[in-house]
């Protein structure tokens, strides 16, 4: 903890960061300091080189150049444990936290010397009651965490960052997995956090969120800092063509001409998967030349519905119809079929394969069939050429079509896949997170090629986390909340704390999921 | 500490490190002779001579392969779509049995007819020897590696269970080996007079038709896409339960060519000791491969020609024919590691 | 019926079972220590052989039988060693790494055995450890001579599970050990080193592993001979599985196993063994290792990371 003699100079001070990857230079002599009890926001979009910075001032990177001083202490390079001891924490934007172990185990870890004889667990157990009742984050120290909620697991983050005394914390897009009024509450404690005498770090790409919450603003872009400014200097549109490096062209918006529905569900039920929840009882109609937005928190059965719209789960109960009628079967082959284009959540994982070439990452939908296929038998220059057309159209950037995917960006390989189902103009669309993690020029490509196929007539179902972007682009929008469906929503209709109370599961009237 | 994908290794690296790593297993292999008391490079002659120094070492060496190709591509087509099947052991014997069970004059049919139906009831035996393991991964999600390795054992008890009842030789003076196949059963050689048999033709064959499934057929495609990302496979359409089903079966009829093969070329009968670990083998011959069936065959015969040498070796310089065991298990761990090297670079930050 | 209710009735059967169960609890308390970290160690079949080996070597060339152990531990620990570096900062597959040990260990045992002994058929025996009835306890009836008159190296295995279920659960280092199995990243983002841990937990449980194969020849056979291992170490494995990862129900899993296998042996010598090929009997621990893995194959609570390399900022 800091002497309170040192309470006046800054308690954090980077000086001229430098970090490179490769060719890549992540941070280029990035300086930033940070005063006692003060908020500042580092914003900038994916791949401005934010995470990067603040892996290195928690040890995880070295930097290439430049300095890490705490509390007028020079921290050793690439040395997580002395940036914890003196007094860094950092809460993950993806949570550093093990399912199978209870929260308590999960914030005691490697709190107690490691060859210590026995684990204290009643002395942590008091400690964190009563932090978390200091800070009003309350949570349950025995639960499994696997069995809570987003927010809950985040405030097991906050908590452990707390356990462990740190006096600076690192939050990395902490709202990305919140309702609005999560966040507020979230930002609430922080404000009680910062009484206390902790200084905060907010990573963000949310304006609205840096100007509610920080004092001061750092602006990142692509590992350059090209700006510092008070937030009562500011306002949204100039650090927005800040941290953009040019005025933000929105996706021009036509009106919709909603035309009939293509892909229905009535009182649809799925079961739940393990940790994945299922539907109860989702009444969702997605009509030709409309996109549907669907908000809510992350694992509310998001999943599930993308899984059956994507023909990889099936109803368990309830109706599905497609173009009016029910259809026989339904597995992905059936989905493909029907002409519905899948974007999934995670292109890693679900939407490439890393060492597969880009030919064969473009066919992965369609390999057994012409003209890639006959008889069993591949024709390799017919997908070739398909590859080659979806990289001319979708200007993807690769060194060509043999390339493996994985050495290719997050938005060239989103690019590939929405080329890949695009090509087949297609009349239902599931797009999952589509522009997750993209710089912004991917995001307006993808968004714009959206748009696009809702004016030719497609019926789009955009599923996201982020609620501008709902906002912004859906004529109508559902709210998921635990397996439930709210009613459709008009554009315009619904603010984002209107959502946001829905996403809370506020709305939904009781008895309906007895289905 | 991490490791950085590298997106265009250079020439060096790409043959720099396998280099390193071939060099290493030599200078290993040279101390354990030392270790030994022979003279190390005598010792590394002696392998070489007794692997390739005449025309009858080659032949023992390419019939020593023979088996070894069939094993070696029974892994890579397996190891392809990560079914890891380590039981090859197991349907080299069923595939064996087979061989022995129509050849013993059970069938009296003309070779051309015999010969064929012999290597389909091996292939069949042990595509069905895999299939278990291969549904319990399937649908009750047990680990195969397990289940595989424990058939081994299974399938050892069971040929040794037969050799001493029903399929006991009458003339075998109470040696647990079967009666001998019927001339019309055996594999005629390639050249007469030479002593390599038709089996090493079928190997090859074998590994370019294995070459053509992987890179030319949807099936291929298939194995390799499961084999690269399950979910992404899953989430394309690509069944993949029937997938995994069908590499077991390619893979174990595979590994039963190897025990037919063995049968009906070289030994003419069964017996216990028919395969000093061929299918253990295999994994090695299919690794240094990159699980590439053409080289499965380079490797195979490579791998051959070390356990021929260090034979003939150990008889002139009394170093233990194990040696030859220890170099490959190098080779195969060395290897490894250089491969992994030239994709990815060690960071230390 | 009254041969086998005669068998179960009998001191020297129970005393065979916990003497089976002993090796394979050194072994499957190594594996399982492994698993928890999150690293499968397929290397076990062939580190139990050159711990077997290594431990009779040290007797039979004058060493003291402690000094064996430790000797076969130290083995073990070597072979640990090389599997830990390949598999956890250079990630490489687990199954092939673990393949490639066992062949390289086993070669190696039986290398060094030829070259010990070139001309050797009948394998030589050693002065092993003897049973050391423990006072009073060793006199209750039945369970005595089964629980109470055995060799150190028994008393030691049952031991070995204690302190390894308390290591685990109530001990910092073993949260730390859990945690780098569940999920490695947590782990990290605490200051801790994934790597230390999970090489850690190979070179210790291989270390293990290697003193369950010095059982063999030192507390059992008395000697070493080829392929005398027999498939223990994948027994191991299916009992790690069969125990859900928690080592006193592994415990139990080995003292069935040893049960099972001291029954068939002696059923052997019954009026059913005469009408029943030998090879059936011994095959009944490997199907009942597949058996236990089928049954256990729904409710498994397998480590969440387990053979989930870990690198940290992989990009």
């Amino acid at each position: 903890m800091a002497p309170d003699s040192m309470a006046q100079g800054p308690v954090l001070r980077l000086d001229g960061i430098t970090k490179r990857f490769g060719a890549l230079v992540a941070n280029d002599a990035i300086s930033v300091t940070l005063a006692p009890g003060e908020v500042i926001a580092l914003l900038g979009e994916n791949g401005a080189g934010k995470t990067t910075l603040m892996n290195i001032l928690f040890g995880h990177y070295t930097a290439d150049a430049g300095t890490v001083e705490v509390f007028g202490q020079t921290l050793p390079q690439g040395n997580p444990r002395a940036a914890l001891a003196a007094g860094v924490g950092m809460v993950h934007q993806h949570f550093t936290l093990a399912d199978n172990l209870s929260v308590l185990e999960n914030v005691v870890l490697g709190t107690q010397p490691l060859w210590g004889a026995r684990l204290d667990m009643a002395g942590a157990r008091a400690k964190l009651v009563g932090l978390a009742q200091d800070f009003g984050l309350a949570v349950d120290p025995d639960a499994r965490l696997g069995s809570l909620s987003v927010g809950e697991r985040q405030r097991v983050e906050i908590l452990k960052a707390l356990y462990r005394d740190a006096r600076i914390l690192i939050l990395d897009e902490p709202t990305a997995v919140l309702t609005p009024q999560q966040a507020d509450a979230l930002f609430a404690a922080l404000r009680k956090m910062v009484a206390q005498g902790l200084s905060i770090i907010f990573i963000s790409h949310k304006l609205h969120e840096v100007m509610a919450i920080a004092s001061r603003v750092v602006v990142l872009r692509h590992g350059k800092q090209v700006g510092e400014v008070a937030v009562s200097d500011t306002d949204p549109r100039a650090l927005a063509e800040m941290m953009v490096g040019s005025a933000i062209t929105q996706p021009e918006l036509r009106a919709a001409t909603p035309g009939p529905a293509l892909l229905e569900l009535r009182k649809v039920v799925t079961p739940d998967r393990g940790t994945t929840r299922g539907l109860r009882g989702v009444d969702l109609a997605l009509r030709a030349g409309t996109i549907t937005g669907l908000a809510g928190v992350s694992g509310n059965g998001q999943a599930a519905l993308a899984d059956l719209i994507a023909g990889l789960e099936r109803p368990s109960a309830g109706e599905m119809l497609l173009h009016g009628a029910a259809p026989a079967q339904w597995s992905v082959a059936e989905a493909l079929g029907a002409g519905i284009a899948r974007i999934p959540e995670d292109r890693h994982k679900t939407g490439t394969i890393a060492d597969f070439s880009l030919t064969e990452n473009a066919i992965l939908e369609r390999y057994n069939q012409a003209p890639f296929a006959r008889r069993g038998w591949l024709d390799w220059r017919a997908a070739r050429d398909f590859a080659q057309s979806v990289i001319r159209a979708y200007d993807v950037r690769c060194p060509g079509p043999d390339t493996r995917i994985r050495l290719l960006s997050g938005g060239n390989m989103q690019k590939l896949i929405l080329g890949r189902v695009m090509e087949l103009r297609p009349q239902i669309i599931l797009a999952n997170q589509p522009v997750r993690g993209l710089d912004i020029g991917a995001i307006t490509f993808v968004q714009t090629q959206l748009l696009a196929a809702r004016d030719r007539g497609a019926a789009v179902l955009l599923i996201s986390e982020d609620l501008d972007e709902i906002l912004a682009l859906s004529d109508q929008i559902h709210v998921i909340s635990e397996g439930r469906l709210s009613p459709p929503f008009a554009r315009g209709t619904m603010s984002a704390t209107d959502l946001g109370r829905w996403m809370a599961g506020e709305g939904f009237e009781r008895g309906r999921d007895a289905a | 500490m991490r490791l950085e994908v590298i997106a265009r290794p250079s020439l060096g690296r790409l043959i720099g490190f396998p280099a390193i790593a071939l060099a290493l297993t030599v200078v290993f292999g040279s101390s354990l002779a030392l270790l030994a008391g022979a003279n190390p490079f005598q010792t590394l002659g002696l392998i070489l001579r007794g692997a390739a120094g005449s025309q009858f070492a080659l032949l023992e060496t390419l019939n020593r392969a023979t088996p070894l190709i069939f094993t070696g591509l029974a892994v890579a087509v397996a190891f392809r779509a990560k079914l890891w099947n380590i039981g090859a052991e197991a349907q080299l014997y069923a595939g064996a049995l087979m061989a022995v069970l129509l050849g013993t004059g059970a069938l009296g049919w003309p070779s051309a007819l015999l010969l064929p139906a012999m290597a389909g009831a091996a292939m069949l035996a042990g595509a069905l020897v895999l299939l278990g393991p291969a549904l319990l991964k399937t649908r009750l999600g047990v680990d195969e590696v397990v289940t595989t390795l424990l058939f081994n054992f299974i399938m050892l008890l069971f040929i040794s269970m037969l050799l001493e009842g029903p399929l006991k030789d009458p003339m075998g003076m109470g040696w647990p080996q079967s009666s001998r196949l019927i001339p019309d059963a055996r594999l005629p050689r390639i050249v007469d007079g030479l002593r390599l048999h038709w089996g090493f033709a079928l190997a090859l064959i074998a590994a370019i038709l294995v070459w053509v499934i992987q890179s030319r057929t949807t099936l291929g495609y298939e194995m390799r896409a499961v084999g690269q990302n399950r979910q992404a496979a899953e989430f394309a359409g690509i069944p993949v339960g029937r997938v995994i089903l069908k590499t077991a079966l390619l893979s174990g009829g595979l590994a039963a060519l190897a025990g037919f093969s063995e049968v009906a070329g070289l030994r003419g009968n069964l017996s216990l000791d028919l395969s000093p670990g061929f299918g253990y083998t295999g994994i090695i011959v299919a690794m240094l491969a990159l699980l590439n069936p053409i080289g499965v065959v380079i490797s195979a015969i490579f791998v051959a020609g070390v356990f021929v040498g260090a034979d003939s070796m150990s008889r002139a310089a009394g170093v233990p024919t194990y040696i030859a065991n220890i170099m490959l298990a190098t080779a195969l761990l060395t290897m490894v590691l250089a491969i992994a090297l030239t994709r990815y670079r060690l960071r230390w930050d | 019926m009254g041969e086998i209710l005669e068998i179960f009735l009998s001191a020297s059967f129970w005393a065979a079972v916990i003497r089976i169960a002993s090796p394979l609890i050194f072994a499957t308390m190594g594996e399982l220590i492994c698993e928890r970290a999150g690293v499968l160690n397929l290397g076990i079949e062939g580190i139990m052989v050159a711990g077997a080996f290594a431990g009779w070597m040290t007797v039979y060339s004058g060493g003291g039988l402690w000094t064996g152990v430790v000797v076969a531990m130290l083995a073990g620990m070597l072979f640990g060693l090389l599997h830990g570096t390949l598999t956890v900062p250079f990630g490489l597959s687990q199954h092939v790494v673990g393949l490639g040990i066992t062949l390289l260990a086993t070669a190696s045992a039986y290398f060094a055995y030829r070259l010990a002994l070139p001309r050797v058929t009948t394998p030589p025996r050693i002065e092993a450890f003897q049973p050391l009835p423990i006072p009073i306890l060793s006199d209750i009836p039945l369970l005595g001579p089964a629980l109470f008159t055995q060799t150190p190296l028994t008393y030691l295995a049952f031991v070995l599970v204690a302190v390894v279920s308390f290591v685990l659960f109530r001990t910092p280092l073993g949260l730390a050990l859990r945690a780098a199995g569940e999920n490695p990243a947590a782990v990290a983002a605490q200051g801790l080193s994934v790597t230390g841990l999970r090489m850690g937990a190979v070179i210790v449980g291989s270390g293990l592993m290697a003193v369950g194969g010095a059982f063999l020849t030192m507390s059992a056979f008395n000697s070493f001979f080829f392929e005398m291992v027999n498939g223990r170490g994948w027994i191991c494995i299916a009992l790690v599985v069969f125990g859900a990862w928690m080592p006193g129900k592994a415990l139990l899993g080995a003292v069935l196993f040893g049960m099972f296998d001291a029954l068939q042996i002696r059923l052997q010598q019954t009026s059913i063994g005469a009408d029943v090929p030998y090879q059936i009997f011994l095959m009944m621990p490997f199907v009942l290792s597949i058996l236990a893995l089928v049954i256990m194959s729904r409710r498994a609570s397998v480590p969440a990371a387990l053979m989930v390399p870990f690198n940290k900022g992989e990009r």
